[in-house]
């Protein structure tokens, strides 16, 4: 029988493993030398902060995985041989496939500091990263995180929640405005300091400090100020992890290098989650790297299907994407750039409370929505996705939100604030809204 | 780019202060409980009021001094910080403790009330101001399980500030509790009326519908006519409409009497409820059990009722008394709250209690209720399965972007709470597009 052999459990592995079961019955192993059972990562904070145990943060219960026949193994690899179709294993032993797939994850980004590599000097990726915060958090009392993205924001909040002083050293102008509008960005800055944690904005790392223990003692800002710490935490982004293709004939880039159904330039080999680089297929444009769940997720459930034999192109749908700042939660639909766009305008509310807020980007031309980021509010997905692909208008869309609303019952109602607001901000467009009524 | 200017910012900060205030707190909650325990040796018969008030009052005021200043230690949120660190929520040795002390208590109240003679004494004077008679065994039961409710509903308000749903809920639940089992009934009795409970039915209270209990009521007259029609009416319309409409949970976590201590006391283990498929087998057989014997003894009870004694003879009451043994006493006392801090605060609603089983029924098969799941948000982290206090999987029908229409669920609106991502949201909804399935 054909036998899938994928390297790497996360969600993406998983996902592929699960997938391709429901449509086939070929032969699967899953190899991961990070855990023998798929945990959510997204769970990870939780361990830390005690709301959850390793245990629960198994999607599927250990019964599972022989039930569906996917073999499980415990292992690490260290080379593949494509001329052979073999992995060659760190025990000596081997491994055959018919198929192959590499979903390996990331790697923690880190940018040549002096000092990166001490004791007590980490990022937070898999497993073992946790296991090592333990040990390096233990009785601590200041720790410094460089870098502020999600698992930044994460990792001060994991630690805080352990009475561990924070401070966030973060090279932008405010937090993830590399990724989020400015306003909005303030909002979150704004829920950091209140949670006492020091914020040092447009800050950079020059080095990172040895004790006599040989263990962190500070770090130094380009400013020149040192911070006493005894642990630091590295979160300035990941990159793919593509350790196990190095010395093989597979194609690399800063990822695994496939084309738009997760092939390799080896047949039979594929890739998926955050370790490959998506060529592009236009001429001079940028290739990709998806690094979050939901692309995890997608790129598993696609390739997949190729893998079955739908040779289907992958497609992302509509872009969306959620993560939680403290207490605020964050979720997006569409696109929503940092800096607005040629051709774009922007209609945004804030609550005086600054916990809530949300921001609809739209075309210029015709008022079609292109994104939206909403905070402190939940929306319903379908909904949003739905009045991307309609094309429907920004006043449109403030008219309808409670409609897309999915906050649970007996919330307040921000939706009329919300409209009054635009109204204010555009009166021009109430006439408009009129007509698409009475035409509607 | 202009600076960040924030102004009025509270920001939180460890506070001594605070700390000091919550130590105080348990100092007096201490001293409470020593004067409580000192109680049941007797010494308090020589100023009972004084007594009550070092006992119950300093237990209520200690209890609130340390649990009301949480709300000024961090902002608004779920803040479930070390719970499976603490050896009280995370079944260590003080929650083993604490089950045995509960076990004990229940042990004491159903056989050996007479232990408890000083303490039953202790509310004489609340028992005559408004019940018009002394205290007794299940006046001191339901003081105590009142003060449970109201202390640590206070609590629960406190930790869900944020989340209106959880507010409202447990004010119901406290209003219930109070209002409808402790002082309706008090002042029933006072009236020189039967004691009746509104808030709970057939076949929760079995007997309600029992012939006997019908019996009895039918010959007090106008008020006794009224609670049959009460308890007849709210088993046989009441219930499957109001569940079609609103689910289980508009019984469950918003008036039942169980679950209202479930939802306040036993908040703290929730996450304890075993959510393995294995459990959910268990409770299925279970619970329908329950329904199957209370229904066939109820009907044999009326069959034998019917036909003058020949049927059952003296056996009618065994009967009933076996179901009031083995299912209201040991199961739904004993291991329905001595357990909370080992096996989770539902464990007699998820395996015994026969009015859920109804509920639930309903529920799953015809019902406007579900819980949504939002599109594809869900990262599958799994608190929403950890925290469900009837351990279901909610996370297994989250990831697949399915919603969950299961008839455990009593409504309580944690997993909705609990997710990061804004996944989960109870709703009441078409019928026919409840469950959401796409694949």
């Amino acid at each position: 029988m054909e036998l899938l052999v994928i390297i790497g459990n996360g969600i993406a592995g998983i996902t592929i493993a699960r997938n391709v079961r429901k449509q086939h019955d070929m032969k699967i192993t899953v190899i991961s030398s990070e855990s023998k059972y798929f945990f959510a990562r997204t769970a990870l904070m939780y361990i830390y902060m005690g709301h959850m145990r390793f245990e629960d943060t198994k999607p599927y219960e250990d019964w599972f995985w022989e039930k569906n026949r996917i073999d499980l193994v415990y292992a690490h690899v260290d080379r593949i041989d494509t001329d052979n179709k073999l992995l060659i294993m760190n025990n000596g032993e081997t491994i055959n496939y018919d198929k192959l797939v590499i979903a390996t994850g990331s790697h923690t980004n880190k940018f040549g500091w002096p000092g990166q590599d001490l004791p007590g000097v980490q990022g937070l990726i898999t497993l073992q990263d946790l296991k090592l915060l333990e040990e390096n958090t233990k009785d601590i009392k200041h720790a410094v995180i460089i870098g502020g993205g999600l698992i930044g924001i994460e990792l001060a909040e994991m630690l805080h929640s352990r009475n561990i002083h924070v401070t966030f050293l973060i090279r932008e102008y405010y937090y993830w405005d590399n990724i989020l509008p400015k306003e909005d960005s303030q909002l979150i800055c704004k829920e950091i300091l209140q949670h006492g944690f020091d914020l040092m904005l447009k800050t950079n790392l020059k080095e990172i400090l040895a004790g006599e223990n040989g263990r962190v003692r500070a770090v130094i800002t380009d400013e020149g100020d040192e911070i006493e710490c005894q642990f630091v935490g590295l979160t300035p982004g990941v990159h793919p992890n593509i350790d196990v293709v190095k010395d093989s004939k597979i194609e690399t880039g800063k990822g695994v290098l496939v084309n738009e159904y997760f092939e390799t330039n080896i047949s039979d080999v594929y890739a998926a989650g955050d370790c490959v680089e998506i060529k592009s297929n236009r001429e001079g444009g940028r290739n990709r790297f998806e690094q979050l769940w939901y692309t995890g997720k997608m790129h598993g459930e696609a390739l997949a299907n190729i893998i079955c034999g739908n040779r289907t192109k992958y497609d992302r749908g509509v872009w969306f994407n959620s993560a939680k700042f403290l207490d605020i939660e964050y979720q997006t639909y569409g696109f929503v750039s940092n800096v607005q766009r040629e051709g774009e305008k922007t209609f945004l509310w804030q609550d005086s409370d600054m916990k809530h807020s949300v921001r609809i980007v739209y075309k210029e031309d015709d008022n079609s929505i292109v994104g939206v980021n909403v905070y402190g509010i939940r929306l319903r997905h379908k909904v949003f996705e739905n009045w991307i692909k309609e094309k429907k208008t920004v006043s449109y869309v403030v008219h309808n939100l409670r409609e897309a609303n999915f906050d649970p019952e007996f919330y307040k109602n921000y939706e009329p604030a919300i409209l009054e607001e635009f109204k204010k901000q555009n009166p021009e467009m109430e006439n408009s809204i009129l007509n698409e009524n009475t035409f509607a | 780019m202009e600076p960040l200017i924030i102004d009025n910012l509270k920001i939180y900060k460890p506070d001594k202060n605070l700390e000091l205030i919550k130590k105080i707190g348990l100092l007096i909650l201490g001293i409470g409980v020593i004067m409580l325990l000192v109680s049941l040796t007797g010494v308090s018969a020589i100023a009972p009021t004084l007594f009550l008030f070092l006992s119950f009052g300093l237990s209520i005021i200690g209890a609130l001094t340390y649990c009301i200043p949480v709300y000024k230690e961090a902002p608004p949120g779920i803040k479930n910080n070390k719970i499976f660190f603490n050896s009280f929520t995370s079944k260590g040795t003080i929650a083993w403790f604490v089950g045995i002390i509960i076990t004990g208590f229940y042990v004491l109240l159903y056989w050996f009330p007479n232990l408890l003679e000083n303490w039953i004494r202790l509310l004489d004077s609340i028992s005559y101001s408004f019940r018009g008679i002394k205290s007794d065994q299940w006046f001191l039961y339901g003081t105590f399980y009142t003060l449970a409710i109201l202390v640590m509903g206070i609590k629960m308000i406190i930790k869900y500030r944020h989340n209106r749903y959880q507010i409202i809920r447990t004010l119901s639940v406290m209003f219930f509790q109070l209002g409808f089992a402790y002082l309706i009934p008090a002042i029933l009795l006072k009236l020189n009326q039967p004691e009746f409970y509104f808030s709970y039915f057939w076949p929760l209270k079995y007997h309600y519908l029992f012939p006997g209990t019908v019996k009895g009521l039918f010959s007090s007259g106008g008020i006794g006519y009224f609670m049959i029609f009460w308890g007849v009416v709210m088993t046989f319309i009441a219930t499957p409409i109001l569940t079609y409409f609103y689910g289980k949970r508009w019984y469950c976590s918003w008036v039942c009497g169980c679950g209202g201590l479930a939802e306040t006391a036993g908040d703290p283990f929730r996450h304890l409820s075993d959510n393995s498929l294995k459990a959910w087998k268990i409770e299925r057989w279970m619970i329908h059990s329950v329904l199957v014997f209370i229904v066939i003894t109820t009907a044999l009870l009326w069959i034998n009722s019917a036909m003058k004694g020949t049927v059952l003879g003296n056996s009618s009451l065994a009967f009933s008394k076996t179901y009031g043994f083995l299912i209201g006493s040991v199961f739904s006392g004993i291991v329905g709250v001595g357990f909370y801090p080992i096996m989770g605060n539902r464990v007699w609603c998820r395996f015994g209690c026969p009015m859920a089983a109804i509920l639930g029924i309903i529920q799953r098969f015809k019902s406007r209720f579900r819980i949504t799941t939002n599109g594809g948000q869900c990262i599958a982290c799994g608190n929403c399965s950890t925290y469900c206090e009837m351990g279901i999987d909610v996370r297994a029908y989250a990831q697949r972007g399915e919603n969950i229409v299961r008839a455990s669920c009593v409504g309580c609106g944690i997993c909705a709470a609990v997710c990061p991502r804004g996944v989960l949201n109870l709703e009441n909804g078409n019928p026919n597009e409840r469950y959401n399935l796409e694949s």
